[in-house]
Parts: structure tokens; C-alpha cells; sequence
């Protein structure tokens, strides 16, 4: 079998979390974009799995890869593989030994790890396993705390964890090359974020979105529902420098009521920049400004890299424009600076949905991205309701459930052909945006039946969107 | 409010037709140092208006010596790049307005922050 044929074709093995598994596959591909190269399935390929092949990459091109990923935890130059450990041992035997050679050299210092997947190995027994590895040629000293190469025999004892199996599905051996970027979850959690509001976006998701939208170095890149700039965060974090609109004066200027339990009041510096300055990057923070997503503020050619939001639903945030007399908002206590404030009405789903394609084909870069939530009415999803646009391709479509009947699902578009005046007409009479037409049937929908534990998988935001619901 | 962004915005009041550049009105003025990007600012330059951004810098007596005329080969000019690094992303208004050259209408800028929202009978 021509597994090793040379350097060329050599195989990595790539390690993933198993969170958020429908964001994985997209997020790869994505990184692996940026280097020009494509995701080649393996022919058992099983994208539920914990390990995936990547082949036809370089080790640059997996280094690369993991220096942004969160949704991969490690990656190995693969040099065995099988079914069995016997399998294994006649599949590293074929592996070149000049390839080997050089990282098991004597005067070298190593390690081995055995990682097991869906079960919990005694000390003994991982012990066992390693001596078992004694027919590799290793020359140099085992050095536990400081090792020039790390090796790593995984065992995949497959998915279900109320049938583990005596012995593993498959082994894998490799050589470790580096992790991801796993550690980004912790340290921008948003729980020791300075400046959060009801529906800041979780860490993981934010770099997951921001990686789906390939946000890179010098980008510019643009958040119309800006909130309390979650997005921008993560987006910042990759080298880009970032802006964003929100109608919500209070939120833009960091004044009101917190949201967090023990604090009654916004303090004095809660704001967006405060924010990237926290991680130190406030030098990406361009500009937040008050305005309504419905109308534009931007002049023609001035392209964003990226459009990376989360639209109100209405659901968890009330969903507002400017124009008609229907529900007027009271100004804030301290809001001097302006003489009026303008009435806000309801901004129906299906014209956000269409003001922000129609946005995007007209203010991305080509090949530039829209990364957006959907809100799901599961019993009723249909692939055909994701919202098109001619000028704008599908390139992922990943769902995130909350309860048993609703879910979001994460959707990246790619902008591949020039805006025309009549695109947005054409857009007006597309069928594909009457499920959200009627907003509130959608929200009834949404709420029906749910229980006091139903609603989301995060208990903490559940009491707020009750009292929401109430007000 | 960074003079980049002022260089995107533009009026968006119902009927107007040249809503751009809109005229800032200052009466704070921050500049800040901001770590020069050689790249952001050789990327943003092609998408400038150049004479706007000339102009706002000049209301603000942040001109120093911008050329009126976009140098040519500014990717490896250093010197110019640091000129329109500092009056893109260094200068900034606190507090003033926006106000639309053609029908007047004002967008107050307030702890830095553009409110640009219209009221129902503008948009």
C-alpha cells in the first residue's frame, strides 16, 4: 500500500474535541483554505469521529492550521496505523526509517504518551502499552518534563460510552507536531470578560465563527449587530482590525444595567474597546457607532474582508429599526447628548435576513465571508429556508441545538459575483424568506411549550429570557 | 470617531443625493499612538477617498504634511505610510457632530462614539 511514498504524501493525524462537532468540519476547511489547500476526505471518512486523516498538506500547512483552530486539540505526523496493535506494528514497520530516523536518534530526549478516547486506562496498563512500543528503533533518553520529540500512541475505543469495547476499533502512533488553540476557550471566557451583555457570544463559537469567516491579518472587518462586541474580539485576536453598529444606545456606550448577578449598574469603562484592550488589542479597535443595521451609513466601495454577526431574534433581545409609531422605547436617564430618539418598531426576521445578505453582496470584498446565526424551528426545518442570494454562495450551514424543537444553526456565505440593482428586487419576491416573514409566529413557535428547564442548554441566561418573555 | 471611519461614513437622509464627505464639527480631539501597521494602512489606502480624508485632517489641524496627492509606490514609503497611519487611526473626535453637507441634518459624536440613527420621517 502506498501509505508512505514520500514526504509529499505524508498523513496527519488530526485530534478533535467533541464539542460543537457539526462546527468542525467547516472550520477545517476553512483554515486549510487559507493556505490554498482543499480537505481531502479519507475513504472511511466519519466526520463524527474523533480523529480525522488529513492528507496531501504539509507539516507547515498543519502548524498553520493549528494556530488557529479550537475545535482541534492536537495533530501527528502519522506513522502507523490499524485495526489491531498487530496491525499497527506491520503498518509502522512500512513506515521509511529515514523519515523515522531523524527523531529517534541517539543524544536525542523523548516521550510517549498513550491517549485513549472513550475509555479510562489504569496506570499499569498505559505502562504495558508503552513497553509494548518497544520494537520502534528509539536510540535517545526518555525525558518526561522536557523531551525534543514527543510521540503518541491513540486508541479510538469508539463513541458510545455505555459500550465500550475490551479493545480499541483503531490505533494510531505518531510523531506530535502541536496543539491547538483550546486554551483560547479558557482565557477569553466570558465569564472574566470586563464588558458582557445577555447574549455576548460564548468564546469557543466567536473563534469558531471568526475562523469560518477566515479572518486574517490587516482585515477589516464589520459587525452590524455589535452588542457588546463579542465577535470583534475574536476577530481582533486573528489580526484584524474591527468595527460595529448596534441601535442600542445604552449597550454602544456601556451605561445601564449590567448582566451580570452581583452587579446592578454598568461601570464606568464597560465598553468594547475596554474589551480588546483587555487582551491587548485594542490597536484593532477602529469604531463603534449607533445606527440601525436596516439602513446604510457606508459609502459605496468600502469593502469589509468580513461580516461576522449575530442578528437579534427577537428572542432572547427585542429586534429593532428605526421608522414607525408602533412601540416607542423610552430614552435612558442620562441620554442627554441628543435631542431625539428616534421610535422603534419591530424589525421582522425575514427583512433582517434579507437587509443582511443584500449588505453583504454589496459591502464584501470578493471572496470575502458572511458568518451569521439563523434562528431554527426544528419540527419545520428544511434546507431550502436557508436565505440565498445571487451574488453570494453557501459554504456551510452548521446547527447548534438549543431544546428538543428549536436550534441556530451558523451560516457562512462567500461572495462570488458583483452586486446589481436588480439582485435586490429579484431578492424581494424570493419565496426562501417567508417562513421568517411572519417574525411573531416564529417566536410563538419558538416559545410554544416550553418548560421553566426547556428552554436553553445555558441554565444562567434562562431566567432572563423568561423575565424578558414577561415584560 | 477614527478619521477612517469618517472616511466610510456617509448621510443617509431620505432624498439627499451627495450625503458625502460629511463635515466634522469637533470640540474634543484626541490623538493617541497606535502601533503602525505598514500593511493595514498600504491595504486601506486604495479604498480611501483621498481628498475627504486630506480635507477632515485639515479641519482638525492634523494635516502636518500630507500631500494633497496620493504619492505614488507608497507601499515602501515608510514615511508617507506613518503620515496616513497617524491621521487614520490616531487622531480621533470625542465629542461634535457629523453633519450632512447637503441637507444639514446633524449626527452628534458623543465619548467618541457617532450616533447616526435618523428619525422616522428622515429615512
Amino acid at each position: 500500500m502506498a501509505l508512505h511514498c514520500s514526504r509529499a504524501c505524508r498523513q496527519y493525524l488530526l485530534h478533535l474535541a467533541q464539542d460543537n462537532v457539526e462546527f468542525r468540519l467547516p472550520e477545517i476547511k476553512a483554515l486549510l483554505s487559507l493556505r490554498a489547500k482543499r480537505f481531502c476526505p479519507a475513504e472511511d471518512f466519519n466526520e463524527k469521529s474523533p480523529f480525522w486523516l488529513l492528507k496531501s498538506v504539509s507539516e507547515e500547512d498543519v502548524r498553520s492550521v493549528m494556530t488557529r483552530t479550537v475545535c482541534a486539540k492536537s495533530v501527528f505526523e502519522l506513522w502507523g496505523s490499524g485495526r489491531t496493535h498487530i496491525e499497527l506494528q506491520s503498518s509502522l514497520e512500512g513506515y521509511p526509517t529515514e523519515d523515522m530516523a531523524p527523531f529517534l536518534q541517539q543524544g536525542s530526549t523523548y516521550k510517549l504518551n498513550v491517549y485513549t478516547f472513550n475509555k479510562t486506562l489504569e496506570f499499569k496498563d498505559r505502562i504495558k502499552k508503552i513497553d509494548a512500543m518497544e520494537y520502534l528503533p528509539f536510540q535517545g533518553k526518555v525525558n518526561l518534563k522536557n523531551p525534543d520529540h514527543i510521540f503518541c500512541l491513540l486508541e479510538d475505543y469508539g463513541t458510545d460510552p455505555n459500550n465500550i469495547p475490551e479493545e480499541p476499533f483503531y490505533v494510531y502512533f505518531g510523531r506530535w507536531i502541536a496543539d491547538g488553540q483550546r486554551e483560547l476557550i479558557r482565557s477569553h471566557s466570558v465569564k472574566k470578560r470586563h464588558f458582557i451583555g445577555n447574549t455576548s457570544m460564548d468564546a469557543g463559537l466567536s473563534f469558531i465563527m471568526a475562523n469560518h469567516a477566515r479572518v486574517r491579518d490587516h482585515d477589516l472587518v464589520f459587525d452590524p449587530f455589535v452588542g457588546t462586541g463579542s465577535l470583534l474580539v475574536a476577530c481582533s485576536h486573528f489580526g484584524a482590525y474591527v468595527c460595529g453598529t448596534d441601535i442600542d444606545y445604552n449597550t454602544i456606550h456601556g451605561i445601564g444595567k449590567a448582566s451580570r448577578t452581583n452587579q446592578k449598574w454598568r461601570g464606568p469603562d464597560e465598553n468594547i474597546r475596554a474589551n480588546l484592550r483587555q487582551y491587548g488589542l485594542e490597536r484593532f479597535y477602529l469604531d463603534v457607532l449607533v445606527s440601525d443595521a436596516s439602513k446604510t451609513i457606508w459609502r459605496e466601495g468600502m469593502l469589509f474582508n468580513a461580516i461576522v454577526t449575530d442578528p437579534p431574534y427577537g428572542i432572547r433581545e427585542s429586534t429593532r429599526r428605526t421608522g414607525s409609531q408602533k412601540e416607542i422605547i423610552k430614552p435612558p436617564d442620562d441620554f442627554c447628548g441628543d435631542s431625539h430618539v428616534p421610535v422603534s418598531m419591530e424589525y421582522h426576521l425575514s427583512d433582517i435576513f434579507r437587509d443582511l445578505l443584500n449588505f453583504a453582496a454589496r459591502y464584501l470584498v470578493m471572496g470575502g465571508r458572511l458568518v451569521y446565526w439563523l434562528p431554527i424551528y426544528r419540527p419545520e426545518y428544511r434546507e431550502e429556508m436557508i436565505p440565498m442570494h445571487p451574488c453570494l454562495s453557501l459554504i456551510s450551514n452548521s446547527e447548534q441545538t438549543l431544546s428538543s424543537h428549536t436550534s441556530r444553526r451558523l451560516i457562512t456565505m462567500e461572495k462570488t459575483r458583483e452586486m446589481e440593482d436588480s439582485d435586490e428586487l429579484l431578492l424581494l419576491q424570493d419565496s426562501r424568506f417567508s417562513p421568517y416573514r411572519g417574525h411573531n409566529a416564529f417566536r410563538e413557535k419558538y416559545f410554544c411549550g416550553i418548560t421553566k428547564r426547556g428552554l436553553n442548554t445555558d441554565g444562567k441566561d434562562e431566567g432572563k429570557t423568561q423575565m424578558k418573555e414577561d415584560n | 470617531m477614527k478619521l477612517l471611519t469618517h472616511n466610510m461614513l456617509t448621510s443617509h437622509v431620505k432624498g439627499v443625493i451627495k450625503g458625502y464627505p460629511l463635515l466634522i464639527k469637533a470640540t474634543e480631539v484626541k490623538v493617541s499612538e497606535v502601533e503602525f501597521n505598514p500593511q493595514f494602512v498600504s491595504r486601506m489606502i486604495p479604498k480611501l477617498e483621498w481628498t475627504a480624508l486630506v480635507q477632515a485632517a485639515d479641519g482638525l489641524g492634523q494635516l502636518n504634511d500630507l500631500p494633497n496627492e496620493l504619492v505614488p509606490d507608497y507601499e515602501k514609503n515608510d514615511e508617507f505610510l506613518r503620515k496616513v497611519h497617524h491621521v487614520l487611526l490616531e487622531v480621533e473626535v470625542l465629542e461634535g457632530c457629523l453633519q450632512c453637507p447637503e441637507s444639514g441634518r446633524v449626527f452628534p459624536i458623543s465619548r467618541g462614539v457617532p450616533n447616526m440613527l435618523l428619525n422616522e420621517d428622515e429615512s
